[in-house]
């Protein structure tokens, strides 16, 4: 019998459980995943859940309820990899001895990376939305918060879903005109980038946007310290930025598992293929989702559309045949612009996002690019779409992994 | 897009003025490129330079931290070797793109 092993049962790792479980006969393949966590949570509600949009049990599943048949869940903190011996030694220390390798263990936020921002104030006036914990007590303290200044806060790139930070900013717009004290409260968008927008086409179609629901905009801000006392953030040309409340989205790391294990680059991604999502660490070991080190957007449908691939290239690996350089870093994402509307983006490592159609070429019934209240119906059916569809890894009907130009105005 | 010449060499740039194909840089484009931006490149800013063509080459995406962490240079060392937007001016003179997000 040979083994298989997943490290992560986030949306990653459970993806390929499901369809791997599917392509490997039972009777060659043992096929295991591990993870300590209980629950599988429904990332993209942690935008909605601060403005009390979504309830908490709507973002959250039992892992176990997503793991097929046939796959067995090992419930341990993973130690490290040993790559040399094909061996995952757990914190409990049994080791699981593999024949292939997936690394899907994600990224986490890392506040301790920044002077000052997770000590006593962490959670206080200084939040973040990236975590179940952070998103609920960040809704706790926006249900009595009085207004004042909301500083909306990139640290550095890269970033899970690096428009979340922007979507936050407008949903929080929504959130205190729907509240009637818009006037009480000033928001900025703080970003180390030159701009919120940063693509050309984006930028000419939607900057508008900030404008329109007056967000001050500090481009070029490379954090260097909290002063959670005097509640500014400094950054290290000594521009300083005054908040009462922050909204951070704190350095995101991969897994301290694989600096312990020792491979990774200095923010614990793992050097991968960005074609294949074979690792650069040795042949039998592939990675996916977040826990790359591949420029492509940390995303839930970037690693949906791995995931085809993935299973493709391991199935190919199986047989002895030559890998396929499949993945174009194909992304897709609903951008909620608040009052009820929402943006969808389609782009990949060479095509910038763009308008058009999606994803029937000329059809529709989705624009790109463009605001509408059709998009924020898709964003909020997505929900149901990730849970029944996503993770158990069905195909989503039209959309392909590879991106499409048709219908799009290049 | 348009052309631009440096240093007698004709390169292609986007809007904002990066060079859109890195096959067309060297080092003397690279100098008129910082000259333009009120630079004057010294070993130091040289060594910034190879280490963000190095990283980009590898895919790695870029922040003013890692390059403070490459032990190359630090944070307030590379803001002073090219003020007012460290890392805007530093890859624009490499000759590669600004780093982006993905809108």
């Amino acid at each position: 019998m040979k083994k298989l092993l997943i490290l992560g049962a986030g949306t990653s790792g459970t993806m390929m459980a499901n369809h791997l479980r599917k392509k490997l006969p039972n009777n060659e393949w043992d096929i295991t995943i591990v993870d300590k966590e209980k629950t599988h949570y429904y990332q993209p509600g942690f935008l909605f859940l601060p403005f009390d949009i979504y309830k908490s049990k709507q973002v959250k599943k039992s892992i176990d309820k997503f793991i097929p048949k046939g796959v067995n869940l090992v419930r341990e903190q993973i130690d490290r990899i040993n790559k040399d011996e094909d061996q995952v030694i757990l914190q409990n220390g049994k080791t699981l001895s593999y024949d292939i390798l997936i690394i899907a263990t994600g990224t986490n936020i890392a506040p301790q990376e920044i002077e000052g921002m997770s000590g006593k104030y962490w959670h206080k006036d200084i939040f973040d939305f990236y975590t179940y914990r952070g998103a609920k007590n960040l809704r706790n303290k926006l249900r009595e918060w009085k207004g004042g200044k909301l500083v909306v806060h990139i640290c550095e790139m890269p970033i899970k879903c690096p428009v979340a930070p922007l979507e936050f900013a407008f949903l929080a717009d929504s959130f205190f005109i729907n509240k009637n004290m818009r006037d009480k409260v000033e928001i900025t968008f703080v970003t180390p980038m030159d701009g919120a927008f940063t693509k050309p086409k984006a930028s000419k179609e939607l900057s508008y946007l900030l404008e329109e629901k007056n967000i001050k905009l500090v481009p070029n801000f490379n954090i260097e310290r909290v002063d959670g006392e005097n509640k500014k953030i400094i950054d290290y040309a000594e521009q300083e930025v005054d908040y009462d409340l922050l909204v951070t989205v704190p350095t995101n790391m991969g897994d301290e598992l694989i600096e312990r294990s020792g491979f990774g680059d200095d923010l614990n991604f793992v050097p991968t293929d960005k074609a294949t999502l074979q690792t650069k660490v040795k042949e039998n070991i592939f990675a996916i989702g977040d826990a790359t080190n591949i420029p492509a957007s940390k995303a839930g449908s970037v690693a949906h559309f791995e995931a085809e691939i993935l299973t493709e290239n391991i199935v190919r690996y199986i047989d002895g045949k030559e890998l396929k350089n499949k993945f174009d870093g194909h992304a897709n994402c609903f951008i909620e612009t608040g009052h009820g509307k929402a943006l969808l983006i389609d782009f990949n490592y060479t095509h910038e996002p763009v308008p058009g159609s999606f994803p029937l070429p000329g059809v529709g019934p989705l624009r790109l690019l463009k605001e509408s209240y059709m998009n924020h119906m898709g964003k909020l059916a997505f929900r149901w779409i990730y849970w029944n569809m996503l993770i158990k890894g069905k195909h989503i009907p039209f959309v392909t992994p590879e991106m499409s130009t048709a219908g799009k105005e290049f | 897009m348009s052309e631009k010449t440096y240093a007698g060499v004709t390169v292609n740039c986007n809007d904002e003025g990066y060079l859109t194909d890195f096959a067309q840089w060297n080092k003397e484009v690279g100098a008129a490129i910082a000259k333009e931006e009120g630079i004057e490149m010294t070993d130091k800013h040289w060594e910034v330079i190879n280490y963000l063509q190095e990283q980009h080459k590898n895919g790695v995406p870029l922040s003013i931290r890692k390059v403070g962490k490459s032990g190359v240079v630090n944070i307030k060392e590379l803001y002073k070797l090219f003020p007012g937007g460290p890392l805007k001016k530093s890859t624009k003179i490499a000759g590669i793109p600004k780093p982006v997000s993905c809108i």
